[in-house]
């Protein structure tokens, strides 16, 4: 697969497209598995992982999901292509940083991928725009079924399927959401929803996953129990929350507009002037920049903008996107002047609504 | 090894897994008595999403029955408890059976169960084996192969490779296709 195809396409969660869109941006599920006959990742021998990778992307090639992904070697790529990889949700950070024989089977729209020799021997992903929790479940088990015919997976009466960490033991399964909540951001009522979502075990991390804070009021909500409840009640344990949260940030955002109308419209217009005009800017900045016009956008206070674009502007204006569409490597400084008059062309001809 | 909070000798031992990320605590007697007991009552809404690997592990384990427990190997894949304790991961899926007893009161900790409740691999028309156990001994087999390679004992290396060829033959001969390595064995008896 050539990577240089995936930068015309915008991929699966930031389509922009899928039920409460204007909030959720993706839904998720992974599943970790492993096979029976080999030690976990962690503990296996150089030799021992080109085993497990072969073994897994021949058996998978023979499942009729097989048919349908593009294998890629991520040990063989460049460090840019693998962080390309990342900055589009398909590896994790760690796979991309990870040593040795590895590699990622994507299908065609980006929606399934599987890392094979991340933390364990094999996680099978599936993303959907919007919220779609029960769609994702349903396509990722049927996955996860075909595999399990080809592959022995390593599974206890008791414990379920076994994984390196025990956190991850039992059903093996993450499901996540990815939310936009800026107006909880602005309105500081954000630490709180955060504290009773822990309360009842969920986990909040920022855009990137583990560790790093939260870029551009993009927060993803996942369940942080993966044994004695099933894969349904799981799934349940995490949408059973969403429509709450759509409802908080839903009414910030009206709070926002009847109570401080001037204001927002002034910090939504501020941050559309410096994307339009810099000369030079940083990745952060512009998520952040890039967060505030899209809250402007759904409120109205700012027109000739389409939520797919500014979606799609949030991963395009990412360090290895950017040089992948530039097509050179570039420094952080030159990434900077570059990101600015990416943005600065894409805006051209729009402005901001006189009223 | 000394308390990381005063001059005392470490005692306790403690790893504690938060989102993924292990990290490391030696603590004397008294540190670690007032560790615990603020993780256990004082810890509260920042500690409540925190998957520790510690409390019930410590708690009433002295350091001397700490120490034979961090003695215990797992006999497929070598790593022992203490090497456990300090990465946070397993090394193969057998160390849940081996470690089973040890692991119960962690795993209770973490996720309040005790016992999977979901699904199970769908091995409707698939030759693949019920329970895996079997295919876990290859792990065993596989490591004592590399390190009879290692050792130059070619012989002994072969005997080994011959005999987890046949264990995988047995249970994984007809899923899918076979590495090249093991054509021309003998599952091909067709009339």
């Amino acid at each position: 697969m050539k990577l240089e195809a995936l930068t015309q396409a915008t991929g699966e969660w930031l389509k922009g497209t899928g039920p409460e869109s204007d909030i959720v941006m993706s839904s998720r599920v992974r599943l970790a598995r492993n096979l029976a006959q080999f030690p976990f990742v962690g503990r296996a021998s150089e030799q021992d992982r080109e085993e497990i990778e072969r073994f897994l992307r021949e058996r998978i090639a023979a499942a009729p999901v097989g048919r349908e992904l593009e294998y890629i070697d991520v040990g063989g790529l460049e460090e840019v292509d693998r962080q390309f990889l990342v900055e589009r949700q398909l590896i994790s950070r760690e796979h991309a940083d990870a040593q040795g024989a590895r590699s990622v089977a994507i299908d065609r729209v980006e929606q399934v991928s599987l890392m094979i020799n991340e933390e364990d021997h094999l996680r099978i992903q599936c993303m959907h725009s919007g919220l779609d929790l029960r769609g994702v479940w349903e396509q990722i088990r049927l996955v996860d079924d075909q595999i399990g015919r080809v592959v022995p997976y390593a599974f206890h009466d008791r414990w379920g399927y076994l994984t390196a960490c025990p956190t991850n033991v039992g059903t093996g399964i993450r499901v996540s959401v990815m939310l936009h909540l800026p107006a909880l951001v602005i309105t500081r009522q954000i630490d709180k929803v955060f504290r009773s979502l822990h309360k009842i075990s969920l986990a909040v991390r920022g855009l990137y996953g583990e560790g790093s804070q939260a870029m551009g009021d993009f927060y993803q909500i996942s369940n942080q129990t993966t044994l004695g409840r099933t894969e349904e009640e799981l799934v349940e344990q995490v949408g059973d929350v969403v429509p709450v949260l759509i409802d908080y940030e839903r009414r910030a955002r009206e709070f926002l507009v009847r109570e401080t109308q001037q204001n927002v419209h002034d910090q939504v217009s501020r941050a559309f002037g410096i994307l339009r005009t810099a000369q030079t800017i940083t990745a952060e900045e512009t998520m952040q920049l890039l967060s505030r016009v899209r809250m402007g956008v759904l409120l109205g206070l700012i027109g000739d903008l389409k939520i797919a674009d500014i979606n799609s502007l949030l991963v395009r204006t990412q360090p290895a996107h950017l040089q992948k569409i530039r097509g050179v490597e570039l420094d952080t400084k030159d990434r900077n002047i570059e990101r600015a008059r990416y943005l600065r062309q894409h805006f051209e001809g729009t402005g901001p609504t006189a009223n | 090894m000394k308390c990381q909070q005063c001059d005392k000798q470490a005692v306790f031992h403690i790893t504690e897994l938060e989102t993924g990320e292990a990290r490391e605590l030696h603590l004397c007697e008294e540190h670690a008595r007032a560790y615990l007991n603020q993780a256990e009552t004082g810890g509260g809404e920042s500690a409540g999403g925190s998957g520790g690997l510690s409390g019930p592990l410590s708690v009433g384990q002295t350091a001397d029955e700490l120490a034979v427990l961090d003695k215990k190997v797992c006999g497929m894949c070598g790593i022992t408890f203490f090497e456990f304790r300090n990465q946070g991961r397993l090394g193969c899926p057998h160390d849940y059976a081996q470690f089973e007893k040890e692991l119960e009161p962690l795993i209770a900790n973490i996720h309040g169960a005790t016992r999977h409740t979901g699904r199970r691999p769908d091995r409707a028309g698939s030759p693949l084996p019920e329970s895996t156990g079997e295919l876990t001994s290859v792990i065993g087999l596989r490591g004592q192969m590399q390190q009879a390679i290692a050792h130059e004992d070619y012989e002994r290396a072969r005997e080994i490779r011959d005999q987890i060829r046949e264990i995988e033959a047995r249970w994984l001969g007809a899923a899918g296709p076979r590495p090249a390595a093991t054509e021309g064995d003998d599952t091909s008896a067709t009339p």
